[in-house]
């Protein structure tokens, strides 16, 4: 085991992949030279050349194209949208065609094509660069959404998305670039999607944790031990596929479950959880399920009111408190 | 280059492509009505000098990405009517497995990656296509075929500003039909000749007449050369005419029936026969043979078509993704 960032553990990935494979290719903005805005790409450009490390125009239509069209000729491209807020340039791309492209043409396509995104909110970033879209792109079959939290699913997510068989959106949280974990040292070490991590068993309840929000939610258990309540914290790792079968299994154990993330509360991720809960599952639960995400209004700047809007660990310990109300 | 300067093969080849893009067409838009074809038709009659003279001067392995009107495209780079005609009529055995239907289209053995249900949807990815040939150092080259309507929406513009920029071995071919739907072209952009807008991305830019079929051969087969041999990217815009509405059943209000008359007058097939009899010297004969081979192609196509077995419902859940299989989807 290494101990580094979670930006580190991208970065050796894509490293590492374009290493191995002379068909995995970067492009995106500020890919090359620049190293990526979020230092991610680094100095990928000098150790490969322009040609498969290829800073673009700022078109994100014509990013995500060239990505698709490539994938369909042998390549396995790696895209990088900036920040996710900027994904619906790409509409049609993205949810039309890249999406969509194995199916319609009854399994000719065959489109491995890694969209790295960074996703949630870096701090006064305002409405158009601090969404958490992952849920959006739910809505769309086709394409497999990982949300990492730790240095190690990020690496072993991208692995598995750059040797996959389909589009992936690949969601890179801000906040958690400069965070540490230990990450394997194994050349192959890949997390297969579909998978959950448990990175705090608990008994009493479970905080279904998506991204940037995992932290706040071991922070949250934390506190609530303090209290007595034993919280289990699960974190999905990929929204398409879910491991349902994790989050069904926890849920059962603690009867109670709690919906974590930073996207906007209407129709985010957890409205699909719950549902998905409330299906199979409700004859277990001793509570309502909660979930605790971002207020329904674009991200404000002002630190403040952006604070209001945000979830926190705060809201967790709260909304847990709300389910369990002193009955465990 | 005079017309007694090709072989009499080659001219035979393309009138053939021609005839069958336009019995293909009509073929299905009868078939349509008699209940074979569940979905719709968006025809390309009067637009068949385009397709079979572009796909005609590229390469087998070269790759095309199509559009909503794409049926003759598909043809013209060698799609099989068979599966073409299975695949309107949403069998097991059409292109797709009854999944795409008219305007998903595709095959990658003959370098077909898609017709495409949205407009300019299929210029980006043939420029994906053209960076994987520059990256493999592979000397193939993607045409996109496109229509007017296509040159005013974003995706047109990223594309072609990228592959200009990276001088990327394709050929963006506007079919200018004159009509983006039901709205006239000089409703729709504010210049005439759209091949100008190939200035922008440092292009050739390059008109050609769409209904001779001689002069859209020479002209991708120029821009084909240019773009093997690093020269980067062409814009041609083929100048034609859809004789048919936008889809089958459109009432096509918009027009006159002098405008339509007056370009049925030059018709793209009518006139490349009328060109092989009185200027390459080819019998009459020879053509009404070719006639009749189309037509056996196309009652085969529509046999085929029709023994084909509907898909089980429950295969619907198959093949969204690579690992999906036995109704297995996330």
């Amino acid at each position: 085991m290494r101990n580094i960032t979670y930006s580190q553990a991208i970065y050796e990935t894509l490293r590492e992949e374009m290493a191995r494979d002379p068909n995995v290719i970067l492009i995106g903005e500020d890919v090359g030279a620049f190293g990526g805005v979020w230092g991610v790409s680094g100095d990928l450009a000098q150790i490969f050349g322009e040609d498969r490390v290829r800073d673009t125009p700022i078109s994100e239509a014509a990013i995500i194209g060239a990505g698709l069209g490539s994938a369909m000729m042998g390549l396995r491209p790696i895209v990088e949208i900036m920040f996710g807020d900027f994904l619906p340039v790409a509409g049609d791309q993205l949810v039309n065609q890249l999406a969509k492209a194995r199916y319609m043409s009854g399994g000719k396509a065959k489109v491995p094509v890694t969209v790295r995104i960074s996703t949630g909110a870096p701090g006064s970033a305002a409405a158009q660069h601090s969404q958490s879209p992952e849920g959006w792109y739910m809505n769309v079959p086709g394409l497999k959404i990982a949300v990492p939290a730790t240095a190690a699913d990020a690496k072993g997510l991208l692995r598995t998305a750059i040797r996959g068989e389909d589009p992936v959106l690949f969601f890179e949280h801000k906040m958690l670039y400069a965070t540490k974990g230990d990450v394997p040292e194994d050349p192959d070490f890949a997390v297969p999607f579909g998978k959950a991590a448990i990175h705090r068993p608990g008994k009493d309840v479970t905080l279904i944790a998506i991204g940037g929000m995992v932290p706040r939610a071991l922070e949250a258990a934390g506190v609530l031990a303090a209290e007595g309540i034993d919280a289990e914290v699960l974190d999905p790792r990929t929204l398409v596929p879910l491991d349902r079968d994790a989050i069904l299994a926890s849920v059962r154990k603690t009867s109670r479950a709690v919906i974590v993330h930073e996207a906007h509360k209407r129709l985010g991720p957890g409205a699909e959880i719950a549902a998905m809960i409330a299906e199979e599952a409700i004859g277990y639960l001793d509570g309502p399920i909660a979930r605790v995400a971002a207020r329904n209004v674009p991200l404000p700047y002002s630190p403040e009111l952006e604070n209001y809007v945000l979830p926190g660990a705060g809201d967790i310990v709260q909304a847990v408190r709300s389910v369990v109300q002193g009955r465990l | 280059m005079p017309i007694t300067d090709y072989s009499t093969e080659m001219l035979l080849h393309l009138y053939r492509q021609m005839l069958l893009v336009r019995e293909f067409e009509l073929r299905a838009i009868a078939e349509r009505r008699a209940g074979l074809i569940p979905g719709f038709i968006h025809s390309c009659v009067g637009q068949e000098a385009t397709a079979a003279g572009a796909c005609a001067a590229l390469e087998p392995d070269d790759v095309i990405t199509s559009t909503h009107r794409g049926h003759g495209h598909l043809v013209a780079k060698g799609g099989d009517p068979r599966y073409m005609m299975a695949e309107l009529a949403a069998r097991c055995d059409g292109y797709c497995g009854g999944k795409g239907g008219s305007l998903h289209m595709t095959d990658f053995d003959l370098g077909i990656l898609g017709a495409n249900g949205i407009v300019g949807g299929g210029i980006p990815i043939a420029v994906g296509a053209g960076l994987a040939f520059q990256q493999k150092k592979d000397r193939r080259v993607a045409l996109s075929f496109f229509g007017d309507g296509a040159t005013n929406e974003g995706s047109f513009h990223e594309a072609l500003n990228l592959a200009g920029l990276w001088k990327l071995p394709v050929i963006f071919f506007c079919e200018n039909n004159l009509y983006g739907e039901g709205t006239p072209q000089v409703k729709q952009a504010p210049v005439a000749d759209l091949a100008i807008r190939a200035s922008s991305y440092a292009m050739p830019g390059v008109i050609v007449d769409g209904n001779d079929v001689l002069a859209v051969y020479e002209a991708t087969r120029e821009a084909a050369e240019r773009a093997r041999s690093g020269g980067g990217p062409t814009l041609i815009e083929g100048k034609t005419y859809r004789q048919r509405g936008h889809y089958e059943g459109d009432p096509m209000v918009y027009r006159s029936k002098d405008e339509m008359d007056a370009w049925r007058d030059r018709d793209p097939v009518v006139a490349f026969r009328a060109r092989l009899v009185d200027h390459a010297g080819i019998a009459g004969t020879v053509l009404a043979g070719i006639q009749q081979d189309v037509q056996a192609t196309l009652d085969e196509a529509v046999r085929y078509a029709a023994a084909s077995p509907k898909p089980q419902p429950g295969s619907a859940l198959e093949g969204v993704y690579g690992n999906t299989h036995g109704g297995l989807v996330f």
